[in-house]
């Protein structure tokens, strides 16, 4: 394994839908250890480019590269035994299970036991079990859920689940944590906590890939930002220049229908 | 518990007759049944209405495998048909009918839902067809009429088809098999839980859940599907060896749609995705129509002199009544898992509220 400064690398990626070119030649990189940001209108193919990412949708053009192994077309659940975790836009998770379970089910990807160990339950066995539930409980206290752990995920409140699908992500021990809009629908008080918890994730040394609509957000957190515009990048750098580029002022008060 | 397990075929036979022994017996098979289908259903999520082909897979194994039968088809090969060992075959017929329900599975990976259950629902018809129709060019499953003569189960030397003096206690062969069953319905139960509250019944858990979500976290969904009908299948072709030995005969019409969604209903109206429920819904749906054999004609011609409704009728009538009942009292099972029982507390809180 190379460890070459780019975590993530996408070379040219472009992605059809029929007619509709919803990416089209979008290269970027991504450093070890800081958080990216992803801007954009709505509809200009940033969750388009996250399911790409984490093997959801097959590019119809280009590959990436990430921790220097090549993608070509993934598969989602070897992209995450590769490391990348995503939490989704509209929250996904296993609603009528635990809090607690939910953030188990995250830790299926690093642990072992099958059919057989399930049946005879053997010391390997049980000693993963404990260390699945342990470190469960300890992501659960990371993001800051102070409910019961056996509370259903969908009894929990709306930033408790954000933070809930934040915490499963972290249980594949990712080292590229992709978060489709964490702060949407947050109020003000919720925003600056995911703030603080976000820098406390990259301080651990995982690197943050981040779509948001929050600018204040993009621009207080993030080390550099991405603009995407009718599947296009337009603009790139940190967030400063970002925000002064003519191009992603036009795309952001013109242009664009919303 | 244990002890009255293990007194109930006398206390059945001494309260109601022998007859009623063969009923818990079968009663027995029907729960192993809905616990292997409980594994698709109710943990993996996957809407399977063609379950009963496994039960005919197993069934068939030991039909062939243990009786004259084959002797028909091939004279000079098995002069007397083939008769293994119910102990060799029942493992055999598990795998094969694992082995079926992996080739099921596999081209249904990208359906869900009411697809699923379509396609599964033809498999199992296909199934049943098959067993009908492969009399000829050469005689394998001897057609509509059946396979008969199929050997009894021995354990340790003993048919279990004669009658046992144990330490002076009559066992009828009932009564053997009921220990057998027992037995095996007690291996069902233990697996099942050991697989639900395992890193594997989780990930299934997650399929149920949102399939999408599962396969971000890292869980390779379509070998844990396939995994799933393997084991649901593996449970149903093991009981259906069991019932081939038990019954000494089998014809393709113990296997029709109807029988699927018996053994489904067995599964939705006990409580998806608990042991426990489900046991109840096999017990239930598996003695209901016996109840009323027994009673639906007598009570009628006390009361009206001649028999107005015949108890097959009475007992669709009753069972279409029962679901709709369910649906709108309780409708996440009589018995409903863990999960789901909160969730319903839940809700009932908050709507007082």
């Amino acid at each position: 394994m190379t460890h070459s400064p780019s975590l993530l690398q996408l070379s040219s990626i472009g992605k059809q839908f029929g007619g509709l070119s919803a990416l089209s030649d979008v290269s970027l990189h991504i450093q070890r250890g800081e958080i990216y940001g992803l801007i954009g209108p709505n509809g200009a193919g940033k969750t388009t480019l996250f399911n790409v990412l984490t093997g959801l949708y097959q590019p119809s053009a280009g590959e990436f590269q990430f921790n220097g192994t090549r993608y070509q077309t993934g598969k989602p659940h070897v992209l995450a035994q590769a490391g990348i975790a995503r939490t989704f836009q509209n929250i996904r998770l296993f609603a009528n299970l635990t809090a607690l379970e939910n953030v188990m089910i995250g830790r299926h990807v690093r642990t072992r036991a099958g059919v057989f160990g399930a049946l005879l339950r053997d010391r390997t066995t049980r000693d993963e079990e404990h260390a699945i539930t342990v470190r469960a409980r300890e992501l659960l206290r990371y993001v800051g859920i102070e409910k019961p752990a056996q509370t259903l995920a969908r009894h929990l409140s709306y930033g408790e689940q954000r933070r809930l699908e934040i915490a499963r992500a972290l249980a594949t021990d990712p080292l590229l944590l992709a978060l489709d809009e964490p702060a949407a629908g947050m109020n003000a008080t919720e925003t600056a906590s995911l703030k603080t918890l976000l820098q406390t994730i990259r301080a651990s040394g995982i690197t943050v890939l981040l779509i948001e609509h929050d600018v204040k957000l993009i621009m207080g957190l993030c080390d550099r930002v991405a603009v995407l515009d009718y599947g296009k990048k337009i603009a790139e750098g940190v967030p400063e220049e970002v925000r002064k580029d003519p191009a992603v002022i036009a795309a952001y008060l013109g242009g664009s229908d919303d | 518990m244990l002890a009255a397990l293990l007194l109930l075929p006398f206390a059945t036979d001494a309260l109601f007759g022998r007859g009623w022994v063969r009923i818990v017996d079968f009663a027995m098979l029907y729960i192993m049944l809905a616990l292997g289908l409980n594994i698709v259903v109710g943990y993996a999520g996957l809407l399977d209405l063609g379950y009963i082909a496994f039960f005919a897979v197993g069934a068939y194994c030991y039909a062939l495998t243990g009786s004259p039968h084959l002797a028909h088809a091939f004279p000079l090969l098995f002069p007397d048909g083939v008769h293994l060992s119910f102990w060799i075959v029942m493992p055999l017929a598990a795998l094969l009918a694992g082995g079926f329900g992996a080739l099921l599975g596999a081209p249904t990976l990208r359906l869900r839902g009411d697809y699923l259950a379509i396609v599964t629902l033809g498999f199992g018809e296909i199934t049943r067809i098959f067993l009908n129709n492969l009399n000829a060019p050469v005689n394998l499953t001897n057609g509509p009429q059946g396979i008969s003569r199929i050997d009894p189960i021995n354990v340790a030397g003993i048919s279990l088809n004669t009658t046992q003096e144990i330490f002076s206690i009559t066992f009828p062969s009932v009564h053997l098999y009921f220990y057998l069953f027992l037995a095996f319905t007690a291996l069902v139960i233990f697996v099942s839980q050991r697989l639900e509250k395992s890193r594997i019944g989780r990930a299934w858990m997650a399929i149920r859940e949102d399939e999408i979500a599962a396969s971000a976290m890292g869980i390779n969904t379509r070998n844990l599907k396939l995994l799933a009908f393997a084991m649901g299948a593996m449970f149903g072709g093991a009981s259906g060896a069991l019932f081939a030995g038990f019954q000494g005969f089998v014809s393709p019409e113990s296997f029709s749609l109807m029988e699927s969604i018996m053994v489904l209903c067995m599964v939705v109206l006990g409580g998806m995705g608990n042991i426990a429920g489900v046991i109840l819904g096999g017990v239930l749906l598996a003695l209901l129509p016996e109840v009323l054999r027994h009673s639906v004609v007598p009570l009628q011609q006390v009361l009206f002199g001649k028999t107005l409704v015949d108890p097959e009728s009475l007992r669709m009538l009753l069972f279409g009544a029962a679901l709709i009942v369910m649906m709108l009292y309780r409708p996440a099972g009589l018995l409903p898992s863990r999960v789901r029982r909160r969730e319903l507390d839940t809700d009932e809180v908050a709507e007082k509220a």
